[in-house]
């Protein structure tokens, strides 16, 4: 027999953007804001989410899954604030994919949850095209790790909704300059807002828990209006 | 290394749609891989020879069409390309340019296909 031609025309990470709808729905009909977190090693993505968790656990329920490809270290140090907290071990991958995050929250009843936070692996590159279902993609970027981290990584920075330059409370001793970092995101995510934060001493904490809240009660209003106008064509039909 | 990963989803997806069709084995494959996908193609080829091992892939030719990564200018209303440095701002003018009108796919195009189990062999 002659081979012949298939066209297909198909996403290649098909499964994964599929299995992230899915969860997307999930999350919208239990009520959870969902965050992935994603920077490179090092950043203080473990301290931020440590201290975000014990804030917000006055007044709301949030949870956090932590993606590591060894050790169960940063899923301990989250659940001293008493949140739900579960560690996924990659072994070796170098992101999270949404077949990981539905594993890990598969025995959680996230119904009322007002907050998941996915900690993805440190990893500047690679979790740029799996979609994990979330709301907000979160980008750290470290005062420590200089002005230009995000022209040397725009891809995995193209995709972020917010912008964190994080570890603030540093920026005097590495002589960070705020004006050149903020001028490289915005070359790189037109856009893009950034709150400038220390988990350490809680500058800029406010900024970010407020901003949260906020997109939090935005997503609520829409899935609300969502729901009635589906109502009103239900009862309409 | 997340071409692996990408790699098993080319195979995967590949072999699904030819066991469907009846084909024993995929002797080509067309990818559409966009200039900010964060994909290195050489990583892809290796990590595809090795995804493609006891399956219908196996052995498999791999044709890459890179896509440019291209945006649209508001200010001067024109689509723009942009260069492989990823500087979100248009090149004539200056203007910040954050729509992207292309360069972003990871796209499984098309299969050649054949009933015969063995190569040529």
């Amino acid at each position: 027999m002659q081979p012949r031609i298939l066209e297909l025309r198909t996403k290649i990470l098909k499964k994964n953007d599929e299995l992230a709808r899915q969860l997307r729905a999930e999350f919208a009909r239990w009520g959870v804001f969902v965050l992935n977190v994603v920077a490179g090693p090092g950043a203080g993505k473990t301290e931020l989410l440590a201290r975000t968790l014990s804030c917000l656990n006055a007044g709301y329920r949030a949870a956090a899954v932590v993606g590591d490809l060894a050790t169960e270290n940063d899923a301990a140090r989250l659940a001293a604030s008493g949140s739900d907290v579960k560690q996924i071990l990659t072994g070796t991958m170098c992101h999270l994919e949404a077949e990981m995050v539905r594993g890990a929250i598969a025995d959680w009843d996230l119904n009322g949850c007002d907050f998941l936070f996915i900690e993805n692996v440190g990893n500047l590159v690679c979790p740029s095209s799996w979609d994990l279902g979330e709301d907000l993609r979160v980008l750290l970027c470290a005062v420590t790790e200089g002005e230009d981290k995000p022209l040397k990584y725009p891809t995995l920075i193209n995709t972020a909704d917010l912008v964190l330059i994080s570890k603030t409370d540093l920026a005097a001793a590495v002589e960070f300059d705020v004006a050149a970092t903020l001028k490289n995101i915005q070359l790189v995510r037109p856009g893009v807002p950034v709150l400038l934060v220390s988990a350490k001493t809680g500058q800029g904490m406010d900024d970010w828990l407020a901003f949260l809240k906020l997109r939090r009660e935005e997503k609520q209003q829409r899935w609300n209006t969502d729901n009635s106008a589906a109502r009103d064509s239900k009862s309409l039909s | 290394m997340h071409e692996l990963s990408v790699a098993q989803c080319v195979v995967d997806e590949a072999c699904k749609a030819a066991a469907k069709e009846g084909a024993a084995r995929v002797t080509k494959l067309w990818l559409r891989i966009g200039a900010l996908a964060g994909i290195v193609e050489e990583a892809l080829r290796f990590c595809f020879d090795v995804a493609a091992e006891g399956t219908a892939c196996q052995g498999a030719a791999l044709e890459i069409e890179r896509v440019d990564l291209s945006v649209m200018c508001e200010n001067c209303r024109q689509p723009r390309t942009l260069a492989e440095r990823f500087l979100f701002v248009c090149p004539e003018c200056g203007s910040p340019t954050p729509e992207i009108l292309a360069g972003q796919e990871l796209e499984l195009v098309s299969l050649e296909i054949t009933a015969d189990a063995a190569a040529d062999s």
